[in-house]
């Protein structure tokens, strides 16, 4: 469904700021898969995540999705196959249209957009049906500017807008980091619902090891702009949230061990 | 009231010129000043043609797409080579200081005895009301050939924002105002924000450049310096006509920017004949803009503190 073969991005190249991002991800996920990405910070999670979405083109390495070799796409072109939900819960939705009007632009996502009346009545039915299943009694306030709507509304919009048209793959960008505990739990089983309901191919990038343990089949953990881990099938199922924190132990000592050597040889050797 | 009705119809042509930066300022957040250049393009361009002979509507259609080009030159310096809005629209408004002067020659062209739109208004009016016919209004004498054109104008203002409203309500003006609204928003679901930013300013910069044709051929000249301060004017236009409708859906503010624009040219046709130097216009329009600018940030500022002493009392 997705392969990543040795992607490579290095930002602010030949700088004082140069970030070597990611350094190299291979990675191959099968249709229907749910896979969870954890890492450090700065270990080119989102990056890589990123990277899929054509926020940047990468310095090296291809990008397949369905067959297509998707690298030099531009992200409005990928935006057709690909549904995306950011970690800002502010950068998913237009603050100052209504919810309707943000739902309009969503059934359209990828399509081309003609002269076409924007916001037909047979559309705001639809929404009606659409936002109920939230709970958040949305569907009595379409005409609300979605700015005044919380943080966890306006994720759990996103989610339905990215998903409004069966995509080819779901990219969620840690879409709960910015939420309150209670808000961000309501999002992730909004979350589980939509990706169960529709079998989405679907890359969560995460920083909390309890999510990753629950949700999706698969996962994936990243280090120093590389894939360190990846597990799945019945090892995913078995693995617990001390057996993770054990592992970004030891690749922290390794880190530190690396360290230690560097400064170990440049003393004697340098 | 001869006075109120010239400046009212010029108010409804420079109403062109608001929605124009309307788009650009307002829907694009795009501090486009490609503005006075366009809108001189737009007289020169109509002048030129219609000195040379050509019917006057075909020649506004032609301005209109001279300036819809130039705002489209704005736009993909603006986006293709990444160079801040501001600067592209300086680079494309002096460039075109020059092509004006190449389009008309000289730095000023009359159009006197040319026939323009608004000669054909005044015919229409000498055939059907008869020469230099006159009409009471609420008690005063006006030419009806003035009223005439003052309902031709109010005729073409209704026309072109009910057409604006229209395509900002289309799945393609939907777009251009979640581009403006939250770019990475409408990426991630399939538009391509830089087209969606040329295609809007050269819209932009059409109506100014339609605006600056019927003002050329209402006051029979097109002149080179004509397009100084008018984005400023716009602005001002746009901003007073948000004070008085305070209504943030698409339809009211359009009708904000007409009012705005017919209100301020009032307003400032008022001032003139109460003695205000013309040479000081343009720095009360600047004055007026910045205050309306800061005028809310201090009010805000002041509402906290006034709670402020209530919590302390």
């Amino acid at each position: 469904m997705l392969k990543i073969e040795n992607l490579k991005k290095t930002f602010n190249a030949g700088t004082v700021n140069e970030v070597k991002a990611i350094r190299g991800v291979s990675l191959e996920i099968e249709e229907g898969s749910f896979v969870c990405i954890l890492g450090t910070n700065g270990s080119g999670k989102s990056t890589t995540l990123n990277a899929v979405a054509g926020s940047f083109l990468p310095d090296e390495g291809t990008i397949t999705l369905d067959g297509m070799n998707i690298t030099k796409w531009s992200e409005h072109k990928r935006a057709k196959f690909i549904g995306r939900v950011f970690q800002n819960p502010f950068s998913g939705t237009a603050p100052n249209m209504s919810i309707q009007e943000n739902l309009a632009l969503a059934v359209k996502r990828g399509k081309s957009r003609g002269f076409g009346w924007g916001l037909p009545k047979s559309l705001v039915k639809d929404f009606k049906a659409m936002v109920k299943p939230l709970n958040m009694d949305l569907e009595d306030r379409l005409e609300t500017p979605i700015g005044k709507l919380s943080g966890g509304q306006r994720q759990a919009l996103t989610l339905l807008m990215s998903t409004a048209l069966r995509p080819k793959l779901l990219l969620l960008d840690e879409h709960t980091a910015a939420l309150d505990p209670k808000t961000a739990n309501k999002v992730i089983d909004l979350t589980q619902q939509v990706v169960s309901k529709d079998r989405l191919t679907t890359l969560m990038v995460t920083h909390s090891m309890q999510q990753a343990v629950n949700l999706g089949d698969r996962i994936i953990m990243m280090h120093q702009g590389k894939v360190a881990y990846d597990f799945k099938g019945e090892e995913k199922k078995r693995l617990k949230v001390n057996d993770l924190l054990t592992l970004f132990d030891e690749l922290r000592q390794k880190d530190q061990i690396d360290l230690g050597v560097a400064g170990f040889l440049r003393e004697n050797y340098v | 009231m001869s006075l109120l009705i010239g400046s009212t119809t010029i108010g409804l042509i420079l109403a062109l010129l608001a929605l124009g930066i309307f788009i650009s300022f307002r829907i694009f957040d795009f501090p486009d000043i490609t503005a006075e250049g366009s809108f001189t393009f737009g007289a020169s361009t109509a002048a030129a043609l219609i000195v040379g002979g050509a019917n006057p509507l075909l020649a506004s259609l032609a301005a209109f797409i001279a300036g819809a080009v130039a705002g489209a030159v704005t736009g993909i310096i603006h986006t293709k080579f990444k160079i801040n809005p501001l600067l592209a629209g300086i680079l494309v408004m002096t460039a075109l200081y020059s092509v004006n002067l190449h389009v008309m020659g000289k730095s000023n062209m009359p159009m006197l005895n040319e026939k323009t739109v608004f000669t054909w208004i005044e015919n229409l009016s000498d055939a059907v009301s008869g020469v230099g016919a006159r009409t009471l209004i609420i008690g005063w004498d006006v030419a009806t050939k003035d009223l005439w054109l003052l309902l031709f104008c109010f005729l073409a203002i209704v026309f072109f924002s009910l057409l604006l409203w229209w395509f900002f309500k289309t799945n393609i003006g939907t777009a251009m105002r979640a581009t403006g609204d939250n770019d990475q928003m409408i990426r991630a679901l399939g538009v391509n924000t830089k087209a969606m930013i040329i295609i809007g300013i050269a819209l932009s910069n059409g109506f100014i450049a339609l605006s600056g044709a019927m003002l050329a051929q209402y006051q029979g000249f097109a002149d080179v310096q004509m397009g100084i301060g008018m984005m400023v004017w716009g602005l001002a236009s746009v901003i007073i006509g948000e004070a008085i409708i305070n209504d943030n859906s698409l339809g009211f503010v359009i009708l904000g920017a007409v009012l705005g624009s017919v209100l301020f040219r009032l307003l400032v046709a008022i001032a003139l004949r109460w003695g205000l130097n013309p040479n000081d216009l343009k720095i009360i329009t600047a004055l007026f803009v910045f205050s309306a600018l800061i005028l809310p940030g201090l009010m805000k500022n002041k509402k906290k503190l006034t709670f402020k002493r209530k919590v302390h009392a």
